[in-house]
């Protein structure tokens, strides 16, 4: 009976409890961990009640508005970065102090490096990207919202499913132990038969799914939404690459949506896809998995170059330089993305002609990256570059890091030479120094630029400029050394080692995680003591930064409908023409209703019962999976149903509000550029005059 | 939720109402997104396809039985005749909407019967289908049998799985259309399920030739 219900599923496999049965260091560190799963959610609930926020938080969850689904895939993303550098620090610790055997067990070292993997990848940069896409989108093409803000919700709900059930594995169980890749060679049923694999395969799964919809439904809004004259030699640089992006998932997530089923099936109904014996193949998983996975890469850098773009014309107060040469390299990556997977296992037995193909396709990848680089450059060119501001110290920190890493791709890019290196620390010195000064940096100065937006205030610069100082600092501590140890022969994913060679770059490495560890921290001090002094940051008439593109046009925190009236647009900046023209916030004559689709818990329910399969699946708990199954079945069927909900907002009260800003903005004197990080900056800016 | 509607941006299909009105503009946005996830839900085919190409030679089927010993190309040239036949009738569905007073009486009892005339063949289809599979899993020839059987059985059982989905949606029509009458959310529905019920005859034919009868060849 118990069973049935229950599974697999006893007593013992709450980490707690075995724990307290069995105590031993290995199970201290996790059960630390898990204990603050329990701990945290008691802490929520009682924070919640204490603020009476309940209803507001339901408010938010079943929002449809693009710009508080953004929000929650930020907050999301923030939450699942604390895990991620918790253990990064925890794993740089262990190795600094590794001959001859460390303090972690393999076990654990192995489900460390898996779920860090894992977790930053598909649940820190991917939600954290999107976040930013949802955000600043729509208002970029001056639309009123996505293309289909249901399934926006929906797309989150299963993303927040997947979060949850890598999360709970931490408490209940374990996760997978086959790194972040899973190849089934340490994943089958016969060598890894716990629950760890099965984690892996429903998160990934349910949150490859909500991915997919993501990227469906930016890509028709990008396509459909676009206000009166946006044409797309006028979009901004954002928006090409979110819409580049959105053009990798949708063709990108189903190989790993396929692996993750085949691997499931392999797994619960002995099927033999990937198997050593009766005609399966591990090869198939390898490169069904890397189709999507090169894509990926794309996935997370793509956009933070777009932020990057953003940025240097923003803060150089230029036109962005090569407006054209910049879209066709991205879109140009977005194709080559699709025909360089192979370079992930060039070690695996292909011929060296299919093995030169792959390399030299991996190479022609760095001319339209550098042809970015080159533009971004010439766009700071004498302009008035801000080096006061934080998303500066951020874009400076890329230009020169990011380019080490890309410089090290094209070594590991040759066949011959990745041969010497591949599965040596090297790489993992390479993946990180893109990845980081890339992506992590992109997600860092785009919070930092849009937070405006989100909030209504301005993040503090002073602890913001720590912040990126930190995280570039602690970034080339931590991975530079790496690079030599990788030369060394020291190989990735090992919890000790024997040579003492290794020893004194071990030990910087693990000093440097520290300050990773200490940059996360003055990032959420960031948030926390901006909130504490957001009256002072206040920026109400929503243009901070002097700002080109139309996302600045509308006041900060943005009203639910963005803009009282579409902008009509006639230019690539059309907001800085407008501002030139000095008739940016002139008023406006006619207003008109406005209908907004109304909340609905149709996300959170579907996202809700994906926890239900999923957690129904790892546990063998039949009936929870399938009645989870029929449920959302049934869910999405009577939404069909339901009328849909639309919400009219009165045009005298968008007049109201409209007219409000407008005037507020023509009577406020506005701040210049020397004094935007001062309190003086309302959110008006009062151009400078800047040579070229 | 609209924005500027261009010219341009209007949907290229049947008229929705008396002439291009509203219902149209939001046909633009809703079809053309189904049209993306297809692309997409392509790709996954196009995966399953790929695995089930690898593992076709002798040394994947591990001395089990290959698709002389299973394919049954009488039942299959039923399946393709209830598929495609299918595919017309949806098509005729999809046509009643044309008709002048599509919300009314008569052309709503047109469209029914071609949507339940779909169904019924689709249902055709799948009993003829899972005798198939029913008859190999007792032949020995089940999917855990070799890695050959584990990519035919997938990639024909995903199609399947599809045609399962689709055919509840079409009966989510036909339900919908009794209880609210052929108004835009149900004409919207009927564009895209048509979308997808097209699509599945294309990876049929697919299907057919690339696993049924180039198996037996």
């Amino acid at each position: 009976m118990l069973a049935s219900l229950f599974g697999r599923l006893n007593w013992d496999s709450i980490i707690l409890v075995k724990e307290f049965e069995d105590p031993d260091l290995q199970l201290l560190i996790t059960s630390g961990a898990a204990a603050a799963i329990p701990l945290g959610g008691i802490f929520l609930v009682l924070l919640l009640w204490y603020l009476k926020w309940w209803k507001p938080l339901l408010g938010w969850l079943t929002s449809v508005d693009h710009k508080k689904i953004g929000v929650m895939y930020i907050i999301f993303s923030v939450v699942m970065l604390f895990r991620g550098v918790v253990e990064a620090v925890l794993m740089r610790t262990n190795q600094a102090v590794a001959l001859n055997g460390g303090f972690l067990s393999s076990d654990h070292f192995n489900q460390l490096f898996t779920t860090h993997g894992t977790n930053m990848i598909f649940f820190v940069a991917m939600p954290f990207l999107i976040g930013l896409i949802n955000v600043a989108v729509p208002l970029q093409i001056g639309a009123r919202d996505v293309a289909f803000p249901k399934l926006n919700s929906i797309s989150l709900g299963l993303t927040g499913a997947g979060g949850f059930l890598i999360t709970i594995s931490l408490l209940i169980g374990q996760f997978s132990t086959g790194g972040w890749t899973n190849y089934p060679s340490y994943t089958g049923k016969l060598v890894n038969p716990g629950p760890g694999v099965d984690y892996w395969i429903t998160a990934i799964g349910l949150s490859g799914i909500g991915s997919t919809l993501t990227g469906v439904n930016f890509a028709v809004t990008i396509y459909k939404m676009r206000t009166k004259g946006m044409k797309f030699m006028r979009m901004p640089l954002f928006t090409w690459t979110a819409l580049a992006t959105s053009i990798l998932l949708i063709f990108a997530m189903p190989p790993l949506t396929a692996a993750c089923v085949m691997l499931g099936l392999d797994r619960y109904l002995d099927f033999h896809f990937f198997t050593n014996d009766q005609g399966g193949n591990l090869m198939n998983f390898i490169n069904l998995f890397w189709m999507f996975g090169h894509p990926e890469v794309y996935i997370l850098i793509l956009p933070a170059f777009g932020v990057m773009s953003e940025l240097s014309s923003t803060f150089a107060a230029k036109r962005l330089y090569g407006y054209t040469s910049i879209v066709a390299a991205t879109m140009c990556i977005a194709v080559l993305a699709f025909f360089v997977w192979l370079h992930h296992f060039f070690t695996m037995g292909q011929s060296t002609t299919v093995n030169a193909a792959f390399g030299i396709a991996t190479l022609l990848i760095s001319i339209p990256t550098g042809v970015k680089i080159f533009d971004w450059l010439a766009t700071l060119w004498g302009g008035r570059i801000r080096l006061n501001t934080t998303p500066v110290i951020y874009l400076c920190g890329f230009l020169v890091l990011f380019v080490l890493g890309g410089f090290s791709g094209i070594i590991l890019a040759n066949p011959t030479l990745d041969y010497q290196v591949h599965n040596s620390l090297f790489l993992v010195a390479h993946f990180h120094n893109v990845i980081i000064p890339g992506t992590l940096f992109g997600i860092l100065a785009g919070i930092h630029y849009w937070f405006p937006k989100m909030f209504g205030f301005r993040l503090m610069e002073s602890y913001g400029k720590v912040t990126a100082w930190l995280w570039s600092i602690g970034f080339v501590i931590t991975f530079m050394p790496l690079y030599p140890l990788g030369l060394m022969g020291m190989t990735r994913r090992t919890v000790d080692y024997t040579d003492p060679a290794y020893v004194p770059l071990m030990l910087v490495s693990g000093a440097g995680s520290l300050l990773l560890g200490l940059a996360f921290l003055f990032l959420i001090i960031t948030f926390w003591r901006s909130i504490v002094n957001r009256k002072q940051l206040v920026t109400p008439i929503g243009d901070p930064w002097d700002g080109r593109t139309l996302e600045w046009w509308t006041p900060c925190p943005v009203p639910e409908y963005n803009f009282a009236v579409l902008p009509e647009v006639d230019s690539r900046d059309a907001f800085h023409t407008a501002k030139e023209r000095g008739d940016a916030y002139a008023p406006i004559e006619k207003y008109e209703d406005i209908k907004i689709p109304s909340n609905t818990y149709f996300g959170l329910i579907i996202g809700i019962l994906g926890c239900g399969l999923g957690f129904g699946l790892v546990w063998y708990m039949w009936w929870m999976a399938a009645g989870s199954f029929l449920a959302a079945l049934a869910t999405i069927i009577v939404y069909a149903f339901l009328p849909e909900r639309e919400q009219v907002i009165p045009a005298e009260e968008v007049r109201r509000v409209d007219e409000n800003w407008r005037r507020e903005a023509r009577e406020t004197y506005g701040v210049t550029r020397d004094d935007e990080i001062t309190e003086a900056n309302k959110g008006l800016a009062r151009p400078d005059v800047v040579p070229g | 939720m609209m924005s500027n509607p261009t010219p341009e941006s209007l949907h290229p299909g049947l008229n929705l109402g008396e002439e291009h009105g509203e219902d149209h503009l939001e046909a633009e946005t809703s079809v053309f997104g189904f049209w993306v996830f297809v692309m997409s839900d392509l790709v996954t085919f196009g995966m399953f396809f790929a695995i089930f190409a690898a593992s076709s030679a002798p040394m994947w089927m591990a001395g089990g039985p290959g698709p002389k010993d299973f394919v049954d190309i009488g039942s299959i040239a039923w399946q393709t005749g209830f598929l495609l036949a299918s595919s017309l009738t949806s098509g005729m569905a999809v046509l009643s909407l044309k008709e002048r007073h599509a919300g009314e009486g008569a052309s709503r009892g047109r469209l029914i019967f071609w949507l339940l005339l779909t169904a019924v063949l689709g249902f055709g289809f799948l009993y003829r289908e899972i005798a198939d599979f029913v008859s190999m899993a007792q032949m020995g020839a089940g999917p855990t049998r070799s890695g050959y059987l584990t990519a035919f059985w997938s990639l024909v059982g995903l199609h399947g799985a599809h045609v399962t989905a689709g055919l509840l949606w079409c009966l989510t029509i036909v339900v919908g259309v009794l209880v609210r009458g052929v108004d835009k959310r149900w004409k919207l529905a009927l564009l895209r399920w048509a979308v997808f019920w097209h699509f599945l005859d294309v990876i049929w034919i697919g299907l057919f030739t690339f696993v049924f009868l180039g198996g037996l060849i």
